[in-house]
Protein backbone atom coordinates (compact mmCIF):
# COMPACT_ATOMS: atom_id res chain seq x y z
CA UNK A 1 0.00 0.00 0.00
CA UNK A 2 1.23 3.34 -0.80
CA UNK A 3 1.93 5.36 2.15
CA UNK A 4 1.05 8.92 1.16
CA UNK A 5 0.22 10.84 4.36
CA UNK A 6 2.72 11.98 7.21
CA UNK A 7 1.87 10.67 10.40
CA UNK A 8 0.35 12.98 12.60
CA UNK A 9 1.56 13.00 16.13
CA UNK A 10 0.96 8.80 16.43
CA UNK A 11 -2.05 8.62 14.35
CA UNK A 12 -1.40 6.48 11.14
CA UNK A 13 -4.10 7.72 8.75
CA UNK A 14 -3.41 5.66 6.07
CA UNK A 15 -3.79 2.24 8.68
CA UNK A 16 -6.45 3.81 9.82
CA UNK A 17 -8.74 3.84 6.54
CA UNK A 18 -7.97 0.73 5.89
CA UNK A 19 -10.65 -0.25 8.64
CA UNK A 20 -13.22 1.70 6.80
CA UNK A 21 -14.77 -0.78 4.47
CA UNK A 22 -16.78 1.88 2.87
CA UNK A 23 -13.22 4.76 1.72
CA UNK A 24 -12.33 2.27 -0.28
CA UNK A 25 -16.09 2.90 -2.59
CA UNK A 26 -15.99 4.94 -5.55
CA UNK A 27 -18.67 7.89 -6.58
CA UNK A 28 -19.14 7.54 -10.10
CA UNK A 29 -15.85 7.26 -11.51
CA UNK A 30 -14.47 9.11 -7.96
CA UNK A 31 -12.93 7.67 -5.18
CA UNK A 32 -15.41 8.83 -1.77
CA UNK A 33 -13.88 12.25 -0.46
CA UNK A 34 -16.25 11.21 3.00
CA UNK A 35 -15.90 15.36 4.46
CA UNK A 36 -19.40 15.23 6.36
CA UNK A 37 -18.08 13.44 9.95
CA UNK A 38 -20.28 15.87 11.73
CA UNK A 39 -23.19 15.03 10.22
CA UNK A 40 -22.15 11.14 10.97
CA UNK A 41 -19.01 9.12 11.20
CA UNK A 42 -18.20 5.92 9.48
CA UNK A 43 -17.34 3.01 10.90
CA UNK A 44 -14.72 0.62 11.34
CA UNK A 45 -14.74 -2.60 10.51
CA UNK A 46 -14.10 -3.47 14.81
CA UNK A 47 -17.51 -2.17 14.84
CA UNK A 48 -19.41 -3.93 12.26
CA UNK A 49 -18.07 -6.55 13.29
CA UNK A 50 -18.83 -6.28 17.42
CA UNK A 51 -22.37 -6.04 16.11
CA UNK A 52 -22.43 -8.79 13.78
CA UNK A 53 -21.13 -10.84 16.29
CA UNK A 54 -23.77 -10.06 18.83
CA UNK A 55 -26.11 -11.31 16.73
CA UNK A 56 -24.47 -14.12 15.36
CA UNK A 57 -23.49 -15.55 18.83
CA UNK A 58 -25.05 -13.59 21.73
CA UNK A 59 -28.52 -12.01 20.74
CA UNK A 60 -31.42 -12.57 23.23
CA UNK A 61 -33.36 -9.78 25.37
CA UNK A 62 -31.46 -8.03 28.15
CA UNK A 63 -32.57 -8.30 31.44
CA UNK A 64 -35.81 -10.81 31.06
CA UNK A 65 -34.27 -14.44 30.17
CA UNK A 66 -32.77 -17.15 32.29
CA UNK A 67 -30.73 -18.49 30.13
CA UNK A 68 -27.29 -18.16 28.82
CA UNK A 69 -27.97 -15.88 25.91
CA UNK A 70 -29.70 -13.66 27.67
CA UNK A 71 -27.09 -13.55 30.53
CA UNK A 72 -24.50 -13.22 27.69
CA UNK A 73 -26.56 -10.62 26.25
CA UNK A 74 -27.39 -8.19 29.23
CA UNK A 75 -23.00 -9.09 30.48
CA UNK A 76 -21.97 -7.50 27.21
CA UNK A 77 -25.10 -4.61 27.21
CA UNK A 78 -23.75 -3.67 30.43
CA UNK A 79 -20.25 -4.41 29.61
CA UNK A 80 -20.47 -1.19 26.90
CA UNK A 81 -22.36 0.87 29.61
CA UNK A 82 -18.80 0.48 31.85
CA UNK A 83 -16.92 0.89 28.72
CA UNK A 84 -18.73 4.19 27.48
CA UNK A 85 -18.79 5.40 31.25
CA UNK A 86 -15.06 4.99 31.47
CA UNK A 87 -14.57 6.77 28.42
CA UNK A 88 -16.38 10.03 29.46
CA UNK A 89 -14.64 9.59 32.87
CA UNK A 90 -17.77 8.59 34.91
CA UNK A 91 -17.07 6.76 38.21
CA UNK A 92 -20.43 4.82 38.10
CA UNK A 93 -21.66 3.10 34.89
CA UNK A 94 -25.20 3.44 36.05
CA UNK A 95 -25.21 7.17 35.56
CA UNK A 96 -24.62 6.53 31.87
CA UNK A 97 -28.50 6.01 30.37
CA UNK A 98 -28.58 4.36 27.30
CA UNK A 99 -30.94 5.52 24.06
CA UNK A 100 -30.70 7.09 20.24
CA UNK A 101 -28.55 9.56 21.44
CA UNK A 102 -28.36 13.16 21.74
CA UNK A 103 -31.64 14.39 20.45
CA UNK A 104 -33.84 11.65 23.04
CA UNK A 105 -31.13 13.20 25.74
CA UNK A 106 -32.19 16.31 25.70
CA UNK A 107 -35.68 15.45 25.33
CA UNK A 108 -35.44 12.93 28.14
CA UNK A 109 -33.59 15.72 30.48
CA UNK A 110 -36.26 18.29 29.13
CA UNK A 111 -39.11 15.79 29.95
CA UNK A 112 -37.98 14.35 32.82
CA UNK A 113 -36.21 16.75 34.70
CA UNK A 114 -37.48 20.46 33.10
CA UNK A 115 -41.13 19.71 33.42
CA UNK A 116 -40.70 18.16 36.51
CA UNK A 117 -38.55 21.30 38.14
CA UNK A 118 -39.09 24.12 36.17
CA UNK A 119 -42.39 26.26 36.92
CA UNK A 120 -43.07 29.96 36.39
CA UNK A 121 -40.94 32.72 36.72
CA UNK A 122 -37.81 30.38 36.18
CA UNK A 123 -35.34 30.86 33.21
CA UNK A 124 -33.65 28.49 30.95
CA UNK A 125 -30.18 29.47 29.46
CA UNK A 126 -29.42 28.69 25.98
CA UNK A 127 -27.06 30.14 23.36
CA UNK A 128 -27.85 31.27 19.58
CA UNK A 129 -25.01 28.48 19.05
CA UNK A 130 -27.35 25.61 19.80
CA UNK A 131 -28.26 22.96 17.66
CA UNK A 132 -32.29 22.70 17.26
CA UNK A 133 -32.12 19.57 19.32
CA UNK A 134 -30.81 21.74 22.31
CA UNK A 135 -33.55 24.45 21.56
CA UNK A 136 -37.13 22.55 21.03
CA UNK A 137 -36.79 20.28 23.83
CA UNK A 138 -36.45 23.44 25.97
CA UNK A 139 -39.10 25.30 24.07
CA UNK A 140 -41.92 22.56 24.63
CA UNK A 141 -40.71 22.43 28.43
CA UNK A 142 -40.71 26.01 28.56
CA UNK A 143 -44.14 26.25 27.24
CA UNK A 144 -45.41 23.21 29.50
CA UNK A 145 -44.45 24.76 32.58
CA UNK A 146 -44.56 28.87 31.94
CA UNK A 147 -40.77 29.00 32.38
CA UNK A 148 -38.82 31.51 29.92
CA UNK A 149 -36.06 30.83 27.19
CA UNK A 150 -32.86 33.38 27.45
CA UNK A 151 -30.41 33.22 24.90
CA UNK A 152 -26.37 33.97 25.25
CA UNK A 153 -25.78 35.56 21.98
CA UNK A 154 -22.68 35.15 19.21
CA UNK A 155 -19.63 37.68 18.61
CA UNK A 156 -18.66 37.76 15.33
CA UNK A 157 -15.99 35.49 15.68
CA UNK A 158 -18.05 32.61 16.06
CA UNK A 159 -17.34 32.26 20.13
CA UNK A 160 -20.30 32.88 22.65
CA UNK A 161 -20.66 36.28 23.77
CA UNK A 162 -20.28 36.15 27.40
CA UNK A 163 -19.91 39.52 27.83
CA UNK A 164 -22.94 39.80 29.51
CA UNK A 165 -22.76 36.61 31.12
CA UNK A 166 -23.68 37.94 34.50
CA UNK A 167 -27.01 39.60 33.28
CA UNK A 168 -27.83 36.36 31.40
CA UNK A 169 -27.11 34.06 34.18
CA UNK A 170 -28.96 34.92 37.50
CA UNK A 171 -30.42 33.54 40.58
CA UNK A 172 -33.70 32.64 37.99
CA UNK A 173 -31.39 30.45 35.73
CA UNK A 174 -32.51 26.92 36.82
CA UNK A 175 -30.82 25.43 33.76
CA UNK A 176 -28.18 26.12 31.12
CA UNK A 177 -27.89 23.85 28.35
CA UNK A 178 -25.08 24.80 26.01
CA UNK A 179 -23.28 23.21 23.02
CA UNK A 180 -19.73 20.94 23.94
CA UNK A 181 -19.24 22.05 20.03
CA UNK A 182 -20.83 23.83 17.41
CA UNK A 183 -21.45 21.64 14.97
CA UNK A 184 -21.42 24.71 12.17
CA UNK A 185 -18.98 27.02 13.68
CA UNK A 186 -16.55 24.62 14.68
CA UNK A 187 -16.53 26.18 18.40
CA UNK A 188 -15.47 24.52 21.61
CA UNK A 189 -17.38 26.78 24.37
CA UNK A 190 -15.44 26.73 27.66
CA UNK A 191 -17.57 24.11 29.20
CA UNK A 192 -15.96 24.36 32.68
CA UNK A 193 -15.97 27.80 32.96
CA UNK A 194 -19.94 27.83 31.70
CA UNK A 195 -20.31 24.88 34.37
CA UNK A 196 -18.65 26.96 37.49
CA UNK A 197 -20.85 30.39 36.86
CA UNK A 198 -24.01 28.18 36.32
CA UNK A 199 -22.96 26.16 39.59
CA UNK A 200 -22.26 29.73 41.14
CA UNK A 201 -26.06 30.24 40.78
CA UNK A 202 -27.55 27.19 41.80
CA UNK A 203 -28.20 26.49 37.85
CA UNK A 204 -27.61 22.73 36.32
CA UNK A 205 -25.36 22.71 33.28
CA UNK A 206 -26.05 20.56 30.58
CA UNK A 207 -23.88 19.63 27.81
CA UNK A 208 -24.82 18.59 24.64
CA UNK A 209 -21.72 16.45 23.76
CA UNK A 210 -22.68 15.52 20.00
CA UNK A 211 -19.56 17.29 18.97
CA UNK A 212 -17.46 16.93 21.54
CA UNK A 213 -17.11 13.52 22.88
CA UNK A 214 -15.92 12.37 19.60
CA UNK A 215 -13.34 14.78 19.27
CA UNK A 216 -11.97 15.51 22.86
CA UNK A 217 -10.60 13.43 25.78
CA UNK A 218 -13.64 13.97 27.76
CA UNK A 219 -14.20 13.91 31.31
CA UNK A 220 -17.02 14.61 33.17
CA UNK A 221 -15.59 15.66 36.55
CA UNK A 222 -13.19 17.25 35.26
CA UNK A 223 -15.93 19.61 33.34
CA UNK A 224 -18.02 19.35 36.27
CA UNK A 225 -21.28 19.59 33.79
CA UNK A 226 -24.38 17.60 35.29
CA UNK A 227 -25.20 15.71 32.06
CA UNK A 228 -23.70 14.97 29.10
CA UNK A 229 -25.51 13.69 26.04
CA UNK A 230 -23.49 11.35 23.82
CA UNK A 231 -24.04 11.19 20.08
CA UNK A 232 -22.65 7.08 19.36
CA UNK A 233 -23.00 7.97 15.77
CA UNK A 234 -20.84 10.14 15.42
CA UNK A 235 -17.94 8.56 17.46
CA UNK A 236 -17.83 5.39 14.98
CA UNK A 237 -20.57 3.54 16.47
CA UNK A 238 -23.92 2.52 15.04
CA UNK A 239 -26.79 4.81 14.56
CA UNK A 240 -29.12 4.95 17.28
CA UNK A 241 -26.35 4.51 19.85
CA UNK A 242 -25.30 6.52 22.63
CA UNK A 243 -27.52 8.33 25.49
CA UNK A 244 -26.25 10.59 28.62
CA UNK A 245 -24.59 10.77 31.33
CA UNK A 246 -26.15 12.37 34.87
CA UNK A 247 -24.99 13.08 38.18
CA UNK A 248 -26.78 10.39 40.33
CA UNK A 249 -28.59 12.51 42.56
CA UNK A 250 -29.86 14.02 39.12
CA UNK A 251 -31.33 10.62 37.95
CA UNK A 252 -33.11 9.75 41.02
CA UNK A 253 -35.31 12.90 41.54
CA UNK A 254 -36.27 13.29 37.79
CA UNK A 255 -38.83 11.55 36.24
CA UNK A 256 -38.20 8.59 33.55
CA UNK A 257 -39.55 9.95 29.82
CA UNK A 258 -40.53 6.51 28.39
CA UNK A 259 -42.55 4.65 30.00
CA UNK A 260 -43.01 1.16 29.37
CA UNK A 261 -41.61 -2.64 29.93
CA UNK A 262 -38.39 -2.91 32.10
CA UNK A 263 -38.52 0.77 33.57
CA UNK A 264 -40.83 -0.17 36.50
CA UNK A 265 -40.47 -2.04 39.63
CA UNK A 266 -44.32 -2.19 40.49
CA UNK A 267 -47.19 -2.01 38.46
CA UNK A 268 -50.89 -1.14 39.78
CA UNK A 269 -53.82 0.18 38.16
CA UNK A 270 -53.39 3.86 39.10
CA UNK A 271 -49.81 4.32 39.29
CA UNK A 272 -46.21 2.63 39.00
CA UNK A 273 -43.52 2.87 41.15
CA UNK A 274 -40.04 3.04 39.14
CA UNK A 275 -37.06 0.28 38.24
CA UNK A 276 -33.51 1.93 39.75
CA UNK A 277 -31.14 4.04 37.72
CA UNK A 278 -30.31 3.38 35.03
CA UNK A 279 -32.94 0.81 34.07
CA UNK A 280 -36.10 3.72 34.69
CA UNK A 281 -35.09 5.43 31.65
CA UNK A 282 -34.73 2.06 29.54
CA UNK A 283 -38.02 1.25 28.82
CA UNK A 284 -38.76 -1.10 26.47
CA UNK A 285 -36.30 -3.86 23.92
CA UNK A 286 -32.97 -1.29 24.05
CA UNK A 287 -31.00 -1.16 21.28
CA UNK A 288 -28.57 -3.52 22.26
CA UNK A 289 -26.59 -4.59 19.39
CA UNK A 290 -25.74 -0.98 18.76
CA UNK A 291 -24.64 -0.05 22.05
CA UNK A 292 -22.31 -3.31 21.99
CA UNK A 293 -20.84 -1.48 18.67
CA UNK A 294 -20.80 1.73 20.39
CA UNK A 295 -18.39 -0.11 22.96
CA UNK A 296 -16.17 -1.46 19.98
CA UNK A 297 -15.88 2.31 18.91
CA UNK A 298 -14.59 3.47 22.18
CA UNK A 299 -12.29 0.23 22.04
CA UNK A 300 -10.99 2.02 18.86
CA UNK A 301 -10.68 5.40 19.74
CA UNK A 302 -9.18 4.53 22.78
CA UNK A 303 -6.88 2.52 20.97
CA UNK A 304 -5.92 5.68 18.72
CA UNK A 305 -5.91 7.61 21.62
CA UNK A 306 -8.40 10.54 22.09
CA UNK A 307 -4.79 12.84 22.04
CA UNK A 308 -4.23 11.13 18.86
CA UNK A 309 -7.29 11.94 17.06
CA UNK A 310 -7.49 15.51 19.02
CA UNK A 311 -4.05 16.40 17.35
CA UNK A 312 -5.22 14.80 13.92
CA UNK A 313 -8.17 16.99 13.82
CA UNK A 314 -6.05 20.38 14.46
CA UNK A 315 -3.57 19.59 12.00
CA UNK A 316 -6.39 18.76 9.41
CA UNK A 317 -8.89 21.44 10.34
CA UNK A 318 -5.84 23.80 10.11
CA UNK A 319 -4.91 22.95 6.85
CA UNK A 320 -8.32 23.18 5.36
CA UNK A 321 -8.82 26.51 6.96
CA UNK A 322 -5.84 28.19 5.49
CA UNK A 323 -6.74 26.35 2.22
CA UNK A 324 -10.32 27.39 2.36
CA UNK A 325 -9.19 31.38 3.29
CA UNK A 326 -6.69 31.29 0.44
CA UNK A 327 -9.08 30.14 -2.28
CA UNK A 328 -11.09 33.43 -1.07
CA UNK A 329 -13.70 31.55 0.67
CA UNK A 330 -15.69 33.20 3.91
CA UNK A 331 -15.64 30.91 7.09
CA UNK A 332 -18.09 30.81 9.69
CA UNK A 333 -16.41 30.29 13.18
CA UNK A 334 -13.33 30.54 14.60
CA UNK A 335 -9.50 30.37 12.77
CA UNK A 336 -7.77 29.37 15.97
CA UNK A 337 -7.56 25.65 15.71
CA UNK A 338 -7.07 25.46 19.75
CA UNK A 339 -10.57 26.56 20.46
CA UNK A 340 -11.98 25.00 17.57
CA UNK A 341 -13.06 21.20 16.52
CA UNK A 342 -13.05 19.75 12.45
CA UNK A 343 -16.25 21.22 11.73
CA UNK A 344 -15.45 24.01 8.90
CA UNK A 345 -18.48 25.92 7.77
CA UNK A 346 -17.83 28.71 4.76
CA UNK A 347 -19.45 30.27 1.83
CA UNK A 348 -17.31 30.35 -1.55
CA UNK A 349 -17.29 33.73 -3.32
CA UNK A 350 -21.25 34.03 -5.39
CA UNK A 351 -21.72 29.74 -5.05
CA UNK A 352 -24.87 28.64 -3.52
CA UNK A 353 -24.46 26.11 -0.89
CA UNK A 354 -26.41 23.40 -2.89
CA UNK A 355 -24.92 24.13 -6.30
CA UNK A 356 -21.74 23.62 -4.54
CA UNK A 357 -22.57 20.63 -3.02
CA UNK A 358 -23.80 19.24 -6.23
CA UNK A 359 -20.93 20.26 -7.98
CA UNK A 360 -18.51 18.28 -4.82
CA UNK A 361 -20.68 15.25 -5.62
CA UNK A 362 -19.58 14.92 -8.79
CA UNK A 363 -16.03 14.76 -7.82
CA UNK A 364 -17.18 12.35 -4.96
CA UNK A 365 -16.90 14.60 -2.46
CA UNK A 366 -19.59 14.57 0.22
CA UNK A 367 -20.25 17.85 2.23
CA UNK A 368 -23.37 19.24 4.06
CA UNK A 369 -24.77 22.16 2.66
CA UNK A 370 -27.95 23.60 4.24
CA UNK A 371 -28.75 25.34 7.78
CA UNK A 372 -27.05 22.29 9.69
CA UNK A 373 -29.86 22.48 12.47
CA UNK A 374 -28.66 25.45 13.13
CA UNK A 375 -30.96 28.25 12.37
CA UNK A 376 -30.38 30.79 14.68
CA UNK A 377 -26.30 30.63 13.97
CA UNK A 378 -27.19 30.93 10.23
CA UNK A 379 -29.94 34.59 10.74
CA UNK A 380 -26.39 35.92 13.10
CA UNK A 381 -24.13 36.15 10.47
CA UNK A 382 -27.51 36.28 7.72
CA UNK A 383 -27.02 34.08 5.24
CA UNK A 384 -29.46 31.38 4.45
CA UNK A 385 -27.02 28.64 4.32
CA UNK A 386 -23.61 27.63 4.22
CA UNK A 387 -20.86 24.75 3.14
CA UNK A 388 -20.10 22.36 5.92
CA UNK A 389 -16.80 19.81 5.07
CA UNK A 390 -16.39 18.54 8.42
CA UNK A 391 -12.72 16.09 9.73
CA UNK A 392 -12.42 13.07 11.52
CA UNK A 393 -9.78 10.63 11.99
CA UNK A 394 -9.57 8.94 8.60
CA UNK A 395 -9.59 12.38 6.75
CA UNK A 396 -6.31 13.54 5.08
CA UNK A 397 -4.61 16.61 3.65
CA UNK A 398 -5.25 14.94 -0.16
CA UNK A 399 -8.99 15.54 0.44
CA UNK A 400 -8.68 18.63 1.69
CA UNK A 401 -6.77 19.19 -1.78
CA UNK A 402 -9.52 17.45 -3.54
CA UNK A 403 -12.36 20.37 -2.22
CA UNK A 404 -10.12 22.91 -3.02
CA UNK A 405 -9.39 22.28 -6.20
CA UNK A 406 -13.07 21.55 -6.56
CA UNK A 407 -13.98 24.61 -5.77
CA UNK A 408 -12.38 26.06 -8.80
CA UNK A 409 -14.65 24.09 -10.65
CA UNK A 410 -17.40 25.44 -8.93
CA UNK A 411 -16.41 28.34 -9.40
CA UNK A 412 -15.66 28.15 -13.39
CA UNK A 413 -19.66 27.31 -13.46
CA UNK A 414 -21.66 29.22 -11.62
CA UNK A 415 -18.59 32.60 -11.80
CA UNK B 1 -22.56 13.17 -17.57
CA UNK B 2 -25.07 14.29 -14.76
CA UNK B 3 -23.40 17.70 -14.36
CA UNK B 4 -24.15 18.12 -17.18
CA UNK B 5 -27.68 17.26 -17.39
CA UNK B 6 -29.03 19.45 -14.53
CA UNK B 7 -26.99 22.27 -15.27
CA UNK B 8 -27.57 22.42 -18.65
CA UNK B 9 -26.72 25.92 -20.41
CA UNK B 10 -30.03 26.76 -20.02
CA UNK B 11 -30.58 26.62 -16.25
CA UNK B 12 -27.31 28.54 -16.00
CA UNK B 13 -28.73 31.25 -18.37
CA UNK B 14 -31.98 31.38 -16.45
CA UNK B 15 -29.82 31.78 -13.18
CA UNK B 16 -27.65 34.49 -14.41
CA UNK B 17 -30.28 36.03 -16.27
CA UNK B 18 -33.17 35.60 -14.45
CA UNK B 19 -36.52 36.87 -16.92
CA UNK B 20 -39.15 38.78 -15.64
CA UNK B 21 -37.48 39.57 -11.96
CA UNK B 22 -39.20 42.25 -10.62
CA UNK B 23 -42.10 43.11 -8.68
CA UNK B 24 -45.52 43.74 -10.34
CA UNK B 25 -46.48 46.52 -7.59
CA UNK B 26 -50.58 46.29 -8.11
CA UNK B 27 -50.43 42.90 -8.55
CA UNK B 28 -53.67 41.44 -6.80
CA UNK B 29 -52.01 37.76 -6.54
CA UNK B 30 -49.32 37.75 -4.86
CA UNK B 31 -47.73 34.76 -2.66
CA UNK B 32 -44.09 34.20 -0.91
CA UNK B 33 -42.62 30.82 0.12
CA UNK B 34 -39.36 30.35 1.60
CA UNK B 35 -37.61 26.62 1.52
CA UNK B 36 -35.69 26.75 5.58
CA UNK B 37 -33.86 23.64 4.12
CA UNK B 38 -31.57 25.64 2.02
CA UNK B 39 -33.32 29.32 2.63
CA UNK B 40 -34.11 29.73 -1.15
CA UNK B 41 -36.67 32.47 -1.29
CA UNK B 42 -39.34 33.02 -4.01
CA UNK B 43 -42.32 35.66 -4.06
CA UNK B 44 -44.61 35.76 -7.25
CA UNK B 45 -46.98 38.39 -8.72
CA UNK B 46 -49.64 37.40 -10.86
CA UNK B 47 -51.53 39.52 -13.15
CA UNK B 48 -54.45 37.68 -13.99
CA UNK B 49 -57.98 38.41 -15.43
CA UNK B 50 -61.05 36.16 -16.74
CA UNK B 51 -59.73 33.21 -15.30
CA UNK B 52 -56.12 33.78 -17.70
CA UNK B 53 -52.92 34.83 -16.61
CA UNK B 54 -51.72 37.68 -18.47
CA UNK B 55 -48.20 38.70 -17.01
CA UNK B 56 -46.79 36.98 -13.77
CA UNK B 57 -42.83 37.98 -12.03
CA UNK B 58 -40.68 37.15 -9.17
CA UNK B 59 -38.30 38.12 -6.66
CA UNK B 60 -36.22 36.02 -4.55
CA UNK B 61 -32.87 34.39 -3.81
CA UNK B 62 -31.27 30.75 -3.58
CA UNK B 63 -29.35 28.41 -5.11
CA UNK B 64 -29.50 27.92 -9.55
CA UNK B 65 -31.86 25.48 -9.76
CA UNK B 66 -35.04 27.73 -7.67
CA UNK B 67 -33.99 30.49 -9.05
CA UNK B 68 -34.04 29.71 -12.41
CA UNK B 69 -36.83 27.19 -12.02
CA UNK B 70 -38.84 30.59 -11.13
CA UNK B 71 -37.79 32.35 -14.24
CA UNK B 72 -38.49 29.66 -16.81
CA UNK B 73 -41.93 29.48 -14.68
CA UNK B 74 -42.63 32.36 -15.21
CA UNK B 75 -42.02 32.75 -19.31
CA UNK B 76 -44.23 29.40 -19.76
CA UNK B 77 -47.25 29.97 -17.83
CA UNK B 78 -47.71 33.92 -19.61
CA UNK B 79 -50.77 34.07 -21.35
CA UNK B 80 -52.39 30.33 -20.27
CA UNK B 81 -55.51 30.04 -18.51
CA UNK B 82 -55.52 29.48 -14.55
CA UNK B 83 -56.22 25.52 -15.84
CA UNK B 84 -53.73 24.91 -18.13
CA UNK B 85 -51.18 26.45 -15.32
CA UNK B 86 -52.63 23.88 -12.97
CA UNK B 87 -51.78 20.96 -15.64
CA UNK B 88 -48.27 22.32 -16.78
CA UNK B 89 -47.56 22.40 -13.10
CA UNK B 90 -48.61 19.24 -12.21
CA UNK B 91 -47.14 17.71 -15.42
CA UNK B 92 -43.55 19.56 -14.50
CA UNK B 93 -44.23 17.86 -11.01
CA UNK B 94 -44.41 14.65 -12.52
CA UNK B 95 -41.13 15.44 -14.76
CA UNK B 96 -39.42 16.36 -11.77
CA UNK B 97 -40.44 13.23 -9.57
CA UNK B 98 -39.36 10.88 -12.43
CA UNK B 99 -42.98 9.34 -13.28
CA UNK B 100 -43.31 11.72 -16.55
CA UNK B 101 -41.02 11.87 -19.24
CA UNK B 102 -41.22 15.50 -20.53
CA UNK B 103 -42.55 15.85 -24.46
CA UNK B 104 -40.21 19.26 -25.41
CA UNK B 105 -43.18 20.25 -27.14
CA UNK B 106 -45.11 20.97 -24.04
CA UNK B 107 -42.56 22.13 -21.41
CA UNK B 108 -39.94 24.01 -23.68
CA UNK B 109 -37.25 24.83 -21.78
CA UNK B 110 -38.32 23.48 -18.66
CA UNK B 111 -37.25 20.53 -20.04
CA UNK B 112 -33.17 21.57 -18.77
CA UNK B 113 -34.83 20.88 -15.00
CA UNK B 114 -35.07 17.28 -15.79
CA UNK B 115 -31.75 16.07 -14.67
CA UNK B 116 -32.48 17.19 -11.15
CA UNK B 117 -34.51 14.07 -10.35
CA UNK B 118 -31.61 12.50 -9.63
CA UNK B 119 -31.16 14.62 -7.07
CA UNK B 120 -34.07 14.00 -4.55
CA UNK B 121 -32.82 17.05 -2.10
CA UNK B 122 -33.30 19.71 -4.30
CA UNK B 123 -36.36 18.28 -5.86
CA UNK B 124 -37.78 20.81 -3.46
CA UNK B 125 -35.49 23.73 -4.96
CA UNK B 126 -36.68 23.83 -8.67
CA UNK B 127 -40.76 22.86 -6.92
CA UNK B 128 -40.62 25.84 -4.91
CA UNK B 129 -41.61 28.37 -7.65
CA UNK B 130 -44.45 26.28 -8.66
CA UNK B 131 -45.88 25.75 -5.38
CA UNK B 132 -45.45 29.60 -5.05
CA UNK B 133 -47.69 30.37 -8.17
CA UNK B 134 -50.35 28.24 -7.49
CA UNK B 135 -50.87 29.27 -4.10
CA UNK B 136 -51.29 32.41 -5.60
CA UNK B 137 -53.41 31.38 -7.91
CA UNK B 138 -55.85 29.46 -5.40
CA UNK B 139 -58.08 32.45 -4.73
CA UNK B 140 -58.35 33.21 -8.52
CA UNK B 141 -59.05 29.96 -9.31
CA UNK B 142 -62.22 29.42 -6.89
CA UNK B 143 -62.71 33.25 -7.96
CA UNK B 144 -63.03 31.96 -11.40
CA UNK B 145 -64.84 28.58 -10.38
CA UNK B 146 -67.60 30.37 -8.70
CA UNK B 147 -67.89 33.13 -10.85
CA UNK B 148 -71.25 33.01 -12.95
CA UNK B 149 -70.49 32.26 -16.35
Amino acid sequence: MAVTERRTAGLDVERVRADFPILSRTVGDRPLVYLDSAATSQKPRQVLDAERDFYERHNANVHRGIYLLSEEATELYEGARAKIAGFIGATDPDTVIFNRGTTESINAIAHGWGRKFLKEGDEILLTDMEHHSNIVPWQLAAKATGATLRYIPITDEGLLDLSELGSLLTEKTKVFAVTGGSNSLGTFPPVRQLADAAHAVGALLVVDGAQLVPHLPVDVAELDCDFLTISGHKMLGPTASGGFYAKRELLEEMDPFIGGGHMIHEVFHEYSTWNEVPGKFEGGTMNIAQEVGLAAAVDYLEDLGMENVRAHEVEIAGYALERLLGAGARIFGPTDTSIRGGAVSFWHKEVHPHDLATVLNEEGIAVRAGHHCNQLVMRRFGVPATTRASFYVYNTKHEVDALIEALGKAESIFG
Amino acid sequence: MALDEIYKEVILDHYKNPRNKREIPDAKLTCSKNNPLCGDEITVYVHADGGKVLDVSFVGQGCSISQSSASMMTESVSGKSVEEVGELSTSVRGMLSGEIEPDEDEFGELVALKGVVKYPIRVKCAVLAWDVLQEALAGEGAAAATSPH
